[in-house]
């Protein structure tokens, strides 16, 4: 039994759960209970079934991505629990802007990053852009030039390939 | 059938074959008292505080092996439940607590005793429900049950709002469950068992562990079997004291903090751990760099979150231990037994070198001897439920435990205040065995009301006061690690505790020395009322050997080294 040194990792974790109240405190309480990371977390019905499917990113070595796998797995409503190795996932996210910004600037680093502006009011302008996490990560530091007042980011949802 | 949800609650009970329910009534759990009233088919046991009601249910479970219900009303009721829950949590105890809710409307708005019930026991049940239709109500009460017993046990909370007992609907009590997303493995993979067995024979030093999960999978015979069928030496955790028999030869002792010196160099050792129903708690590794260095490691467990939880696990079994064992054994038909006999000569050196021992005196009672002469008086007859601190160290190392569930702990949560309450559960499950509480001065006020509850329903529960005028273990720690710092651990200022039995309906005996307590345990148990025996033991005994937190199993404090 030798000791390594596990390096912390970031994972995306599916988990199909039975679509019944509190389930989301289950899985959270856990998560805190526990000690381990959420960096994301994003869950929605799954259309046509009564589960739901709940999308967790979260920061660990092997060993405490087992413990999380099986301990989601202990929970009564929780249906499968999937490690993603090879996935799509995408993030939302929107940023509003100043609307004395450059505009056309602000338009083109959008479409560069597969969105649009969705929303232009009296003062403020919405983009919305959704695209791989690292790119959206990239894309709000270049956002930054542009004054953004707000940014929401909806949060990692996977599927595997 | 039309009936009320209260009455549902009690159709339920009697469907599942409960004889025996431990609970105390309040606003939002009235109606269902109120059916209690009007049926027969189960009884239910008033205990003077809620905590001690599910405590009373889980000794209830231990002793049988079966479902313990407990009752209670909503917000302080519940609270006060919460540490049993933990409890029975913590050893994986198959329970179903049925709270009080207050009505529907007014959940959510602060109400008079309202409190978020399955908030707070989340991370101590297995699962719990907040029923909200009276439709839902049998199919919930069903799959509570199923999930306390199967899988790896535990508590299991159903808390019903008042105004669903009150409805009226169709009862149809399932006959079976179908929860899509729990499916409990209960066989073991044929492919890993087959090469832990393959292990097992080329192992030079093999050393079976035996954990908790052993007693509540009814794998005992099992347990004995293999061992005999191998020869290989044995090691019980506090949990699973009785799997083997005191008198067997292949057991070594206890392992771990308050572990025999033999058992825990055989850990030290070994060089193939088989790990059958226990998790490597810290208690039992020490520290988890230096446990079982040169060990592979065989763990069998129907958790597989236990598994490689906090050590690498090289053939990991994932199923319930007599079903993993009933299809290991046979395939260890030839296994050669001399190939460990060099091995099982250590271990009998390792045992004389530093036997399980104390120094025994004339002048003052000594807790070892009061525990070795209760086993020798009442022996396979009785069973022992313990408190926490020495007086539990002292009962699990030196008592003669014959048998599983024999033996009644709070091993995980470490509860005191656990051990009355058990006692009067076992007792009831158990009426014409001797149940004995080994208790301490300190832990037994933390349920002593249930003096009352024993005196009313004569459930003659014998408890024996280890006392030490002491919180002994935090002395003990004090002595050893915070030079003898002595806070707030002295109990000289004590009760009169026969007086107290007395004031209850109990008797009480004081008891100094060696023929009185002979004389008064004899008494004791041709009473039927339960007791008090206040035995006055030396104040600053500790218990040894002893494993300081932390520390490598192996460098042990022993009974020598304490002298020098
Ligand atoms: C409810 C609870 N509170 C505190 C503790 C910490 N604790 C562990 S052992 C112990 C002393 C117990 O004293 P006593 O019952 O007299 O037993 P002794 O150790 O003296 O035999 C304490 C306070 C605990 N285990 N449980
Ligand atoms: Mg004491």
């Amino acid at each position: 039994m030798g000791v390594e040194i596990m390096k912390d990792e970031r994972r995306v974790i599916s988990v199909i759960v039975m679509n019944e109240s509190s389930v989301l405190a289950r899985i959270t309480a856990l998560f805190a209970g526990r000690g381990y990371n959420i960096e994301s977390l994003t869950v929605a019905p799954i259309p046509n079934s009564e589960m739901s499917h709940i999308t967790i990113e979260t920061k660990g070595n092997a060993k405490v991505m087992e413990q999380i796998t099986k301990q989601l797995h202990k929970l009564i409503p929780v249906y499968k629990v999937i490690e993603h190795e090879e996935m799509v996932e995408k993030e939302m996210v929107l940023v509003k802007f100043p609307i004395a910004e450059n505009l056309s600037d602000i338009a083109a680093l959008c479409i560069a990053y597969n969105g649009g502006i969705v929303n232009v009011g009296k003062e403020m302008i919405i983009a919305q852009v959704a695209d791989e996490p690292m790119r959206i990560q990239h894309f709000i530091e270049a956002a930054q030039r542009y004054n953004p007042c707000e940014i929401v980011r909806g949060g990692v949802v996977a599927i595997e390939r | 059938m039309q009936m009320s949800g209260a009455q549902m609650v009690c159709e339920a009970i009697i469907a599942e074959g409960v004889k025996t329910v431990f609970g105390y009534p309040g606003g939002a759990i009235m109606h269902v008292y109120d059916e209690i009233y009007k049926q027969n088919g189960f009884e239910h046991i008033l205990n003077r505080h809620e905590q001690a009601a599910v405590h009373a249910a889980d000794g209830y479970a231990r002793a049988t092996g079966e479902v313990g219900v407990a009752m209670v009303t909503s917000g302080p009721g519940f609270t006060n439940a919460v540490t049993g829950l933990a409890t029975a949590y913590m050893d994986s105890i198959p329970l179903v607590v049925i709270s009080g809710q207050v009505p529907l409307s007014l959940i959510g708005t602060d109400g008079f005793q309202e409190i978020d019930a399955v908030g707070i026991s989340r991370p101590c049940t297995k699962h719990n429900f907040l029923v909200r239709t009276l439709e839902e109500l049998p199919r919930i009460l069903k799959e509570a049950f199923y999930i306390a017993r199967s899988g790896r046990p535990g508590p299991v909370l159903v808390d019903i709002p008042k105004d669903i007992t009150v409805g009226i609907g169709n009862f149809v009590y399932p006959d079976t469950v179908n929860i899509p997303t729990y499916k409990p493995t209960y066989k073991g993979n044929k492919k890993q068992i087959e090469k832990a067995v393959e292990a097992i024979k080329k192992a030079k030093k093999p050393l079976i562990y035996v954990g908790g999960g052993a007693v509540l999978s009814n794998a005992s015979e099992l347990v004995r079997q293999l061992a005999q069928k191998t020869q290989i030496p044995t090691v019980e955790t506090l949990m699973a004291r009785g799997v083997m028999g005191a008198k067997n030869p292949l057991l070594l002792g206890m392992l771990g903090m308050h572990g025999n010196y033999a058992s825990n160099m055989a850990m030290s050792e070994t060089d193939l751990i088989i790990a059958l129903g226990a998790r490597f708690d810290d208690r039992v590794t020490g520290k988890l760099s230096e446990f079982a260095r040169y060990a592979d490691i065989i763990h069998v467990d129907i958790d597989p979150a236990n598994i490689a939880k906090l050590v690498d696990v090289d053939y990991p079994i994932v199923g319930d231990v007599y079903d993993v064992l009933e299809n290991m054994i046979p395939l260890l038909e030839n296994v050669n037994t001399d190939r460990y006999q060099a091995w099982r000569e250590i271990l009998k050196r390792y045992d004389a070198l530093h036997p399980q021992s104390y120094v025994d005196s004339d002048e003052v009672l000594k807790p070892q001897w009061v525990i070795e002469r209760v086993g020798e008086l009442v022996g396979e007859n009785a069973i022992i439920t313990s408190d926490v601190g020495q007086h539990q160290m002292w009962a699990a190392q030196h008592y003669p435990f014959d048998r599983p569930r024999q033996w009644i702990n709070s091993g995980g949560l470490g509860t005191m205040g656990f051990g009355f309450p058990a006692a009067i559960g076992a007792k009831r499950a158990f009426p014409e065995k001797t149940v004995i509480n080994i208790t301490g001065d300190g832990s037994i006020l933390m349920n002593m009301q249930e003096l009352v509850t024993a005196a009313e329903y004569k459930i003659p529960v014998i408890n024996l006061i280890l006392n030490n005028h002491f919180l002994g273990m935090v002395r003990q720690w004090q002595t050893f690690f915070y030079e003898k710092r002595y806070s707030q651990t002295d109990l000289t200022f004590q009760p009169n505790w026969k007086a107290l039995a007395e004031a209850c309906g109990g008797i009480g005996y004081d008891v100094e020395t060696k023929e009185e307590f002979d004389a008064a345990l004899k008494d004791a148990i041709r009473q039927d009322k339960v007791c008090f025996m206040n035995i006055a033991i030396n104040r600053f005994e500790n218990v040894l050997p002893m494993v300081p937190a932390g520390g490598a199993l192996f460098n042990m404090m022993l009974p020598q080294s304490e002298e020098k």
